[in-house]
């Protein structure tokens, strides 16, 4: 398990170089994104008005306050769970080239097979750690579909963001499968003992 | 003799509600501040490790940046326990609670997460239709109240359970659906937290009871010495299924389980499972019916 060290937008090869279990510090801009925003995308059809290429998509749905029009500063950003927005993630690698997918919890078997095709990771994020989180995060840079508020499209340029534990990698790993396989066989065990 | 006023009495409850709920969301108790120190003594794994130390210092950094612990404000939860001769009617109590929330939202300001259940239209800085959410206890032959305020947070929320085992599955069911509940939950609801267990009364109000127990002082013990006796049982098999700190393997899967139980139907054995993520928020106070208020987290 190695402790790397990215900058975002990244480059597939950069992605493929990471495995399950890995420590990764970030530098670069990330983009917030959450329920709302991607059912827009997805289900509404429409564009995002932001380049995701290479991007590093933050699971979120900031504390800000409004400074001027598209303005505003950080309070508090922390992470929220990822399982309810699983089904987004091979779009969101096919048509508009995401490569990292971060935010707390893990995602469903569902994601290993496309992130393994389509060169994306899933990183882990420590839940609920939105004050340190916060100020790692130098500043909101843009900010787009503010009537979603406050799960708008946000452009964060970060640094030393995290720490994130690769949780699934783009080679087929998922650390979440393999703590369920063995909790599943752990569970038939304790229930003999009941 | 006391000169207070009922409207000094309204202000006071209100002026409390809005200091519990920032207080509450900035400021760790020292119960769990300890349980989390003492899981990151007890975890072996790597990533288990990076988790707990990472959560030590956003303790830390929530203090000294004198930020929110997490930036899910939650809804607002309060329990009350209110004196037989308290001279608020509780109905004030609540509109004076509501009107806490709705101010420390706006001054802070805090993120607002009430919405519409089906419009998902934001109906209000942190309130709406019956929110905040009140727990009521009334206490005969006393003259006081007993706030405490406990933001839920919705990742752990989510992750809420029930099921109505029957008579013959016994303590056995409990202990067995407690365990799936948790191994299914994995690292959604923000482990290593608090399990909340609802046992007995019905349907709802096991729930009820699952919330009551999130919301004790991190390892205090149900009177009772069977539920007492399942707290720390339940406790030991769930730190046995691996699922560990945030879901990534290991050790700690959880700080502690509360059990609340209440007599029930003879063919009723309900079970509700309320978990509280590791950031276990809650702060009270006791407000005497001269007005003063007195903040305490020991409760």
């Amino acid at each position: 398990m190695a402790a790397v060290r990215m900058h975002f937008p990244a480059s597939e090869e950069a992605i493929r170089d990471l495995r399950a279990g890995d420590e990764v510090t970030v530098d670069g801009h990330i983009i917030g994104i959450r329920d709302r925003t991607q059912i827009r995308i997805f289900d509404q059809g429409i564009a995002p008005p932001m380049d995701l290429t290479g991007a590093f998509l933050l699971h979120t749905a900031p504390g800000v306050r409004k400074l001027g029009p598209g303005k505003y500063e950080k309070i508090c950003i922390g992470t929220t769970t990822s399982a309810r927005m699983v089904r987004f993630t091979e779009g969101l690698g096919e048509q508009y080239g995401v490569r990292a997918i971060c935010g707390k919890g893990g995602l469903p078997d569902e994601a290993i097979e496309p992130m393994q095709r389509l060169g994306m990771v899933y990183f882990a994020i420590v839940g609920g750690a939105a004050a340190l989180e916060t100020t790692q995060i130098e500043e909101i840079e843009e900010v787009a579909w503010e009537e979603l508020m406050p799960e708008c499209l946000w452009k964060f340029r970060v640094k030393d963001f995290g720490p994130l534990t690769v949780g699934i990698d783009s080679h087929g790993n998922s650390l979440f499968h393999d703590v369920q396989e063995r909790a599943q066989a752990k569970l038939e065990e304790l229930y003999e003992r009941l | 003799m006391s000169t207070v006023t009922i409207t000094d009495l309204e202000a006071a409850v209100e002026d409390a509600a809005a200091h519990l709920y920032v207080w509450a969301l900035k400021d760790i108790p020292q119960d769990l501040r300890e349980a989390l120190a003492d899981a990151a003594t007890r975890e072996t794994s790597v990533p288990g490790q990076r988790v707990l130390q990472t959560i030590l210092k956003n303790v830390n950094v929530a203090e000294s940046e004198k930020n929110l612990v997490c930036q899910d404000t939650g809804i607002a939860v309060y329990t009350c326990r209110v004196g037989e001769h308290f001279p608020l009617h509780p109905a004030r109590i609540y509109a004076a609670l509501k009107a806490g929330t709705e101010r420390a939202t706006i001054e802070h300001p805090l993120r607002s997460n009430a919405v519409h259940t089906i419009t998902r239209e934001n109906t209000g800085p942190n309130t709406g239709y019956r929110l905040p959410i009140v727990h009521w206890e009334f206490i005969p032959d006393w003259d006081g109240l007993d706030v405490k305020c406990v933001p839920k947070g919705s990742g752990s929320e989510n992750m809420s359970f029930l099921k109505m085992c029957v008579p013959a599955d016994g303590v056995k069911g409990v202990k067995k659906f407690v365990l799936e509940s948790i191994v299914e939950a994995g690292g959604k609801p923000c482990p290593p937290g608090i399990v909340g267990v609802g046992i007995g009364g019905s349907a709802d109000y096991a729930m009820y009871l699952a919330k009551e127990a999130i919301a004790r002082p991190v390892g205090t013990r149900n009177a009772d010495p069977h539920v007492a006796k399942l707290e720390e049982e339940l406790y030991e098999l769930l730190n046995e299924t691996g699922i560990g700190p945030m879901g990534l393997g290991g050790d700690v899967t959880v700080l502690q389980c509360h059990v609340e139980h209440a007599d029930t139907h003879m063919t009723l054995n309900p079970v509700a499972v309320n978990y509280q993520c590791w950031a276990a928020r809650r702060a009270s106070a006791h407000v005497a019916a001269n007005g003063e208020v007195e903040f305490d987290r020991e409760f």
